[in-house]
């Protein structure tokens, strides 16, 4: 398994990680290794498997009917935000 | 009784119940324990000593009133994943340092609704991403019955709590190991419930096709007595399967005569040479007590770890998209833009095994990789499920080592994740399938606890308990205490 530096430069942006030139030759190294790993996965002859949706046979995730069981409390939601300004969320500016 | 920082649940349930010690007195010797051994072990990010007092002066209330039941004025520790209304939950990351939870995770409500005291929050590896407990922002957690050495991970410090005996019981959760690897290292018991039999509301999610929460405990029989009240239905967790709790407690003597034990052959590939006895004598002494052994061989196995390093990234990698510095958590200062928003306080609020996962989960969802690696994995997941199924017709539960060595030294496995991963090579397994496992206390090698691993078939967890307590009743490896920790 191959993985470059522009590889790993370009997943760091899609996951909206900035990643230190410094730090780079480690996630590299790191990404590398663990792909290596999961190569073995091509072993397994796995034609005509159904991939497993869930843990549990048979079982779905349900769905709740579409019903409000939820109380205002944006007060005490907001007490662990960075920054609000009249019950809003503060962010930079996003339209000039 | 004099020691009462030793005694189980079990036992401090009939000491308070007899009056012979009140939650008060006995919530302000456990967290004394702590801060006497809060520096060496760093078993706790946040002590809650004085709601814990309130708590226990509550307790001692419901107890003089008549309306307690067993489990009121125990003291128990809560792994930091959980939330806690009005208490700081970190998840052991910077990210979350400051958090403090608007809300309870179901499992910390029905123990406090039980009547349980919460002394605090125990440290983990960040996000429950490790298996040594290192890659916590809080600082490693060091093991009780050598210092120099991991708990294991990533519920390290409630490991540790229990082994040292500065709490009975603690809650943890288990992902790919994270409850039994912990559990085998220290010397303690611990249990992964089946998929869905804990609700996972207020559990901060890493993967959650795999997130299960449990218990990490002295004996199976404490085990028994807090599961019956962690488990159950949640109209709030969309996996919590609707289905009964059984009496787990009224089956623990339950006789072993005719159950049939399959002994998983790739679990002893890759073994410590030291370990393979002791894993043999408690099979030769479950045996004895009238249970029929017999090998098991499950081919697809060995591709667990391979397999868990596709699915879990890509789960954890959706589900901490969520932090993104704007609603709650990390942000970082003087933000240029939305992006470098986000950009800068994921870098610096995530440790680096969090974005080395977030990056693999990334990297194996992307556009053109997603076949190759999520869907092969999620194929290879269906073969290993199959093979569990299979054993379960003609076993009634798989026994095998928890992990391939005891407690290695604190910075060994650091440097390179493939070899940190291979500890969780017979734990995996188990979350694959959503399967309910124990691993409980079976022996030491050169003084460092070694685990023997019980797996059932889903919703098995009274036979589990069962097996482990019969066993417990006949050895007394669950029982030894470390050094300087008496």
């Amino acid at each position: 398994m191959t993985i470059e530096r522009s590889d790993v430069e370009s997943i760091a942006r899609l996951a909206r990680l900035a990643l230190s030139a410094e730090e780079m030759p480690q996630y590299v190294e790191g990404l590398a290794r663990i792909l290596g790993m999961v190569e073995q996965l091509k072993r397994a002859d796995t034609a005509g498997v159904a991939p497993m949706a869930h843990p549990l046979p048979g079982q779905r995730a349900r769905l709740r009917t579409d019903a409000v069981t939820e109380a205002d409390q944006h007060e005490l939601y907001q007490r662990n935000a960075p920054q609000v300004r009249s019950g809003l969320y503060l962010v930079p500016r996003v339209v000039e | 009784m004099t020691d009462l920082h030793l005694a189980t649940v079990a036992q401090l349930s009939a000491q308070l119940q007899s009056g012979g010690v009140s939650s008060v007195e006995l919530t302000r010797m456990l967290l004394a324990r702590i801060e006497q051994h809060q520096r060496e072990l760093n078993a706790f990010i946040t002590v809650s000593a004085e709601s814990a007092l309130q708590e226990a002066a509550r307790a001692d209330e419901r107890r003089r009133a008549g309306t307690a039941g067993p489990l009121t004025g125990i003291p128990i520790a809560h792994k930091d994943i959980f939330c806690t209304r009005g208490e700081k939950t970190t998840c052991g990351s910077r990210m979350l340092a400051d958090f403090v939870s608007p809300y309870d995770a179901t499992v910390v409500e029905r123990l406090r609704a039980a009547g349980t005291v919460m002394l605090g929050k125990t440290n983990m590896d960040e996000f429950a991403m490790g298996s040594s407990n290192e890659t916590s922002y809080f600082g490693p957690v060091r093991n009780p019955w050598n210092t120099s050495r991991v708990p294991g991970g990533s519920s390290g410090g409630s490991a540790v709590a229990v082994a040292a005996r500065l709490a009975p019981a603690a809650t943890a959760t288990d992902t790919g190991g994270s409850i039994r690897q912990p559990a085998a290292l220290c010397g303690v018991t611990g249990i992964k419930p089946t998929y869905g039999r804990v609700s996972r509301y207020g559990m901060i999610a890493f993967a959650s096709s795999l997130d299960q929460g449990g218990l990490i405990t002295q004996s199976a029989e404490d085990a028994a007595l807090l599961l019956a009240e962690m488990a159950g239905f949640d109209a709030r967790d969309s996996t919590s399967v609707e289905m009964p709790v059984p009496d787990y407690a009224a089956a623990l003597e339950q006789p072993l005569k005719g159950l049939k034990i399959g002994v998983l052959r790739e679990f002893f590939e890759g073994l410590d040479a030291s370990i393979e006895p002791l894993i043999r004598a408690a099979l030769a002494l479950l045996h004895a007590q009238g249970a029929v052994i017999k090998e098991v061989s499950l081919p697809h196995l060995p591709l667990s770890v391979p397999t868990y390093y596709v699915v879990a990234p890509a789960e954890c990698s959706s589900n901490l998209a969520r932090f993104d510095g704007v609603r709650y958590g990390h942000r970082c200062e003087a933000p240029r833009d939305l992006t470098d928003l986000y950009e800068r306080s994921r870098a610096q609020g995530f440790g680096a095994e969090v974005k080395r996962r977030i990056m693999v989960g990334t990297y194996v969802l992307s556009a053109g990789y997603y076949d190759a690696y999520y869907l092969k994995a999620q194929q290879v997941r269906e073969l290993i499920s199959r093979d569990f199924e299979q054993a379960f017709h003609e076993v009634d539960v798989l026994a095998g080592p928890t992990t391939p060595t005891a407690a290695f030294e604190l910075g060994a496995k650091t440097h390179d994740p493939v070899t940190m991963y291979l500890n969780d090579i017979y734990t995996i397994g188990a979350n694959l399938a959503g399967l309910p496992a124990i691993s409980v206390p079976c022996g030491f090698v050169g003084g460092l606890p070694a685990g023997l691993q019980l797996i059932g078939p889903h919703f098995s967890e009274g036979r589990l308990l069962n097996v482990a307590h019969r066993y417990q009743r006949e050895t007394d490896w669950h029982q030894r205490l470390p050094k300087g920790f008496v």
